[in-house]
């Protein structure tokens, strides 16, 4: 039987939450390390959106800051954290030994290198956590950032989907530290043929 | 206030009557807007992909380029406008992020979708009136089925009018 990304099962729906589950319970410990702070990730959802509905925010031109990283070895995809500039200030400042008054479409260098290091531990340790639940391996790219309005930077790794089918499939997990402020997005996205990989492996760790 | 239609990733609508048709947040997607201006039927489409024909699902024509151009003179036509007087304006295309290293060519595509756009509308004899593509942006667009005008929005420059 093909795999069709538009008709995932409820089942499929349940392992890749499970797959968030993991990866970001690991990548939420690595950031508290580091920021040292408590730092936990809500429990992820996976989002099924129809491309012609992609307004995944609540407004598609509020600009956010998006670091992108691709990640590549037994299963290949796009992990994408979308940060507004609120969120971002307040990361920094916990991360910068004399944070400044941020504004996100004048990032200093400073900045833009924090704030990509931090989606580097992210990335790598949601990848590690995968890898020692599934035995799957991933490697990723550096990270690379741009600062536009959020559906232009959503549309990136959307267009994969467009290939295949009339949906957009990906797992969303949110930082937070205890408070309300939670306007970051971590969204794991993996590309369309990595998707049957990814769930044939959660089922043989489970049986 | 004017009706404010809304068109998403591979999507395609006409407005006539002074609607006003939009697309918020194009990247690497281009922006058509076709207009005839004797009759003032509007359409524009949003695409995503070059080329329908090599692609697996290829049922929406509005993903593509040469299809979806195609799609949307028909759609105006049976609206009401002269496909011989129909002109275009196009937005977007640019490439979001910019990788020295990375060999998913899905991040150049911006590109191709440009020029597969022009060559599409060279095929159909469509004039082109103005154009706004490249670069590494996002672009909303506005284009008002009264006038013919399409306004281009960015972060961080001043507004663009077609």
């Amino acid at each position: 039987m093909s795999f069709d990304i538009d008709q995932l099962s409820n089942l499929d729906l349940d392992i890749l939450k499970e797959i968030g589950n993991i990866g970001a319970g690991n990548a939420a410990t690595a950031l508290s390390t580091m920021l040292n702070k408590t730092i936990d990730m809500n429990v992820p959802e996976v989002k099924v959106i129809d491309l012609k509905e992609s307004s995944f925010f609540k407004d598609a031109e509020t600009t956010v800051a998006g670091v992108y990283v691709e990640f590549y070895g037994d299963i290949k995809g796009t992990i994408l954290f979308i940060i507004e500039e609120d969120t971002l200030g307040k990361m920094l400042s916990m991360l910068l030994p004399q944070p400044t008054e941020l504004e996100i479409d004048k990032l200093s260098d400073v900045e833009v290198s924090a704030l990509s290091e931090v989606v580097n531990i992210l990335a790598g340790s949601y990848l590690m956590a995968l890898n020692t639940f599934t035995g799957l391996r991933a490697y990723h790219t550096v990270p690379n950032l741009a600062v536009d309005m959020a559906a232009a930077i959503l549309s990136v790794p959307i267009i994969e989907f467009s290939l295949y089918g009339d949906k957009a499939v990906f797992i969303e997990s949110n930082l937070t530290d205890g408070t309300d402020n939670i306007n970051n997005y971590f969204i794991f996205i993996p590309s369309v043929n990595s998707f049957p990989v990814l769930l044939q492996a959660l089922l043989e760790v489970i049986k | 206030m004017k009706k404010i239609i809304r068109v998403g990733m591979a999507d395609l609508k006409v407005a006539k009557n002074a609607e006003i048709l939009t697309s918020l947040g194009l990247g690497s997607c281009v922006g058509i807007a076709l207009y005839d201006k004797k009759s003032k039927v509007a359409g524009l489409v949003h695409i995503m992909l070059p080329y329908s024909a090599k692609i697996r699902d290829n049922k929406n024509p509005a993903k593509f380029a040469d299809a979806g151009i195609k799609e949307l003179v028909k759609q105006m036509t049976k609206a009401g406008a002269n496909k011989y007087n129909i002109t275009a304006k196009i937005a977007g295309g640019a490439q979001m992020f910019s990788f020295a290293n990375s060999n998913n060519d899905l991040l150049t595509i911006g590109e191709r979708n440009v020029a597969a756009v022009l060559k599409t509308l060279e095929e159909l004899d469509i004039k082109l009136l103005g154009q706004d593509i490249g670069g590494n942006c996002g672009r909303s667009i506005d284009f008002c089925s009264d006038t013919g005008i399409l306004n281009i929005r960015t972060i961080g420059s001043s507004n663009k009018q077609l």
